[in-house]
């Protein structure tokens, strides 16, 4: 099976300016900025499942927002379906390979037509859900936005489709209660299925289950899981839990300091990780078996302030077989199999 | 919904909230069946003789007369009328000016906040009565006149209040999320923003009221009233004027309790709702009920032990 791109991010770079003291400011001393994501590229094929793991501070959430263009991307290109999105989040949208037309529309409508197509499913679903909503108005109101001309009828089949779908049925049952009359697992359900009400193509689905209880978070998982079946649609899963991301993605991106260190097929990169940053996660992470002897390998130090990422290879002052060249070389991409690549020197 | 009905609720179970209902709904009643209550009409022509001029309380005339001869009683049930109007119509439109400069200013932040909170600052910082005083004589007088200057000096305030809110709700991942789905701003302030705003800006439209009615009685005090209506300001103009050096106490105190009753009600109400809607200032020493009460009740008191019996009929 030949596999479509959806989704191409080509060397994206996101950068938040520092608030300056005062001080600073007549000392005339150089802007400092936040190098959020710093070189990251990668292809997500049409209806694969993603992880993007890191630690907090990694970059995989900005990442996510980036490609829904929720924020402008400081340099670099990412191609959903073939359109520049970041052309489309400021506007300046030009017409697609197609000859599409999209460049005539007003920018609010660009915007428009990448959510219509794109949608992300949130952390905390405590907080990303409206406390003076009711269900209906929460899983209703993509469909109010996008105006698409659904008849009254064909939106409640729309909002009950989507409600069942992540398992809210019935869903008469639901949708006149607040969220708060929910729990937490059934809240994220309901984000879910806002999202989903739109028929997206793309899924961003950021940190879904970690505010969740661990006995809830399978069962999420194996619903967006189902809903790649059902609905063949790509997610970019992004996770700090390796266990939670082998659990059910098909390709895996291992992000450190905003670029991904490691790039491959999840099997193969928690089997046999090649990064030692990758290899250093997987050691960690909770197996099934108590009796499995592993060799832990045990991080020092702390992530170091994206403000300043260190010289090199970013991951050398914590690397534990790091030498003298990886303080000077930024290490390129190696080529381990077909499909999986990890930026190291000592590969 | 839901959150109101809670509000109602805990409402319900603050004694000095009811009791403020209660003062409220006497003088809500005296407005609106003003021609019912009142012995007399105050707009009438009376011949008088000069023996009715600030006549004292007696047969016919439970507050007496005023120096025009009428009856004191009846001008007092009808200036309830003028105050409350005040009050409700401009605390409802500063409340609505205010919280749209604070929905503005507190959501797209940056430069039209500045503009907008520098512009807050500078009637904030201005005295009010000698602005309200200047723009009146200018404008001329009318309830209406009246009306919109309270309402245009009286939203800072609120548009503070709101736009310290709406900073930190905008943050929320709920409005990521509308932001995610492709809601417009202005969906997003109205839908998502302003519900959750709605009971703190409830709560100070009701404290609001208090003082527009206060504003309303200093101008009118000062002569810059209505001329064509009777309120407690005017009232109060024309006794300090006329029946001080007379030394006729029953035209000049009604109207002076009946301001601080009004006045009073609306305090206790807004308070207990204020606490409800924002439990953060229970912590504050003034909202312990007992100091906040005795403080409160201080100088009504005081001015009640030498006052005529009740006033409600």
């Amino acid at each position: 099976m030949e596999k479509i791109p959806i989704l191409r991010i080509e060397d994206l770079y996101k950068q938040f300016p520092v608030t300056r003291k005062f001080i600073d400011r007549i000392k005339r001393s150089p802007k400092q900025v936040v190098h959020a994501v710093d070189g990251v590229s990668f292809t997500v094929a049409q209806g694969e499942i993603l992880a993007l793991v890191g630690e907090s501070g990694s970059g995989k959430t900005t990442v996510g927002m980036n490609v829904l263009g929720l924020q402008v991307p400081t340099k670099g290109r990412i191609l959903f379906d073939g359109h520049d999105v970041s052309d489309w989040a400021t506007g300046r949208l030009r017409s697609g390979k197609n000859g599409d037309g999209l460049g005539r529309l007003s920018r609010r409508k660009q915007i428009l037509s990448l959510r219509r197509r794109a949608q992300m499913v949130f952390q905390d679903p405590y907080e990303s859900l409206n406390p003076r909503q009711t269900i209906w108005e929460i899983v209703v109101e993509p469909l109010e936005i996008h105006n698409l001309g659904l008849r009254a009828n064909e939106k409640e089949a729309r909002v009950r489709a989507a409600l069942e779908d992540c398992g809210l049925a019935p869903a008469d049952h639901f949708w006149s209660r607040y969220p708060d009359e929910l729990s937490g697992g059934q809240r994220q359900r309901v984000v879910v299925a806002g999202a989903l009400v739109l028929e997206p193509e793309l899924l961003v689905a950021d940190e879904p289950v970690s505010m969740l209880d661990v006995s809830i978070r399978a069962d999420i998982l194996t619903l967006l899981q189902s809903l790649r079946k059902a609905r063949d649609i790509t997610i970019i899963y992004t996770t700090h839990d390796l266990a939670t991301a082998g659990y059910f993605t098909d390709r895996m991106a291992v992000m450190y300091l905003g670029r991904v260190v490691e790039l491959g097929p999840t099997v193969e990169v928690l089997k046999e990780p090649r990064h030692p940053y990758t290899q250093a996660l997987v050691s960690v992470a909770p197996v099934p078996n108590p009796r499995k002897r592993r060799q832990r390998v045990i991080l020092q130090g702390e992530v170091p302030n994206p403000i300043d990422i260190p010289s090199g290879c970013r991951f050398h002052p914590r690397c534990p077989i790091a030498t003298d060249e990886c303080k000077k070389t930024d290490p390129p991409y190696v080529e381990i199999s077909a499909e999986h690549e990890a930026a190291c020197l000592k590969i | 919904m839901e959150s109101q009905n809670r509000i109602w609720t805990t409402f319900r179970k603050k004694p000095m909230a009811l009791v403020g209902m209660g003062m409220l709904a006497v003088a809500l009643i005296m407005a609106l069946f003003a021609p019912l209550l009142a012995p007399y009409d105050p707009n009438e022509r009376v011949d008088v003789v000069p023996s009715d001029i600030l006549a004292p309380p007696g047969e016919g005339h439970l507050l007496g007369r005023d120096d025009a001869g009428k009856d004191v009683l009846s001008s007092l049930i009808y200036g309830a009328r003028v105050s409350l109007i005040v009050g409700f119509v401009s605390s409802f439109f500063s409340m609505f000016i205010g919280t749209t400069v604070g929905l503005t200013a507190g959501y797209y932040g940056g430069r039209v906040s500045n503009a907008l909170m520098r512009f807050t600052d500078f009637l904030m910082v201005i005295p009010d009565l000698p602005l309200m005083l200047v723009i009146i004589s200018v404008w001329g007088r009318g309830l209406w006149k009246i009306i919109l200057v309270i309402s245009i000096l009286y939203w800072t305030y609120t548009a503070r209040l709101v736009r310290s809110q709406v900073l930190s709700i905008k943050e929320r991942q709920f409005v990521l999320r509308a932001r995610a789905l492709g809601a417009s701003n202005y969906r997003i302030i109205v839908r998502h923003i302003l519900p959750q705003v709605m009971p703190l800006i409830i709560a100070q439209a009701v404290l609001d009221i208090s003082s527009s009615i206060i504003a309303e009685s200093t101008l009118s005090f000062l002569g810059l009233g209505d001329p064509t209506l009777i309120s407690w300001g005017m009232m109060l103009n024309f006794a300090f004027e006329r029946a001080i050096s007379r030394k006729a106490w029953w035209f000049l105190l009604p109207p002076g309790i009946a301001i601080v009753w009004v006045s009073l009600a609306i305090i206790l109400i807004g308070n207990a709702l204020e606490e409800i809607v924002n439990p953060r200032l229970k912590t504050h020493h003034l909202f312990n009920p007992r100091n906040m009460i005795s403080l409160m009740l201080a100088k009504p008191l005081l001015v009640e032990s030498e006052s005529p019996p009740e006033v409600t009929p």
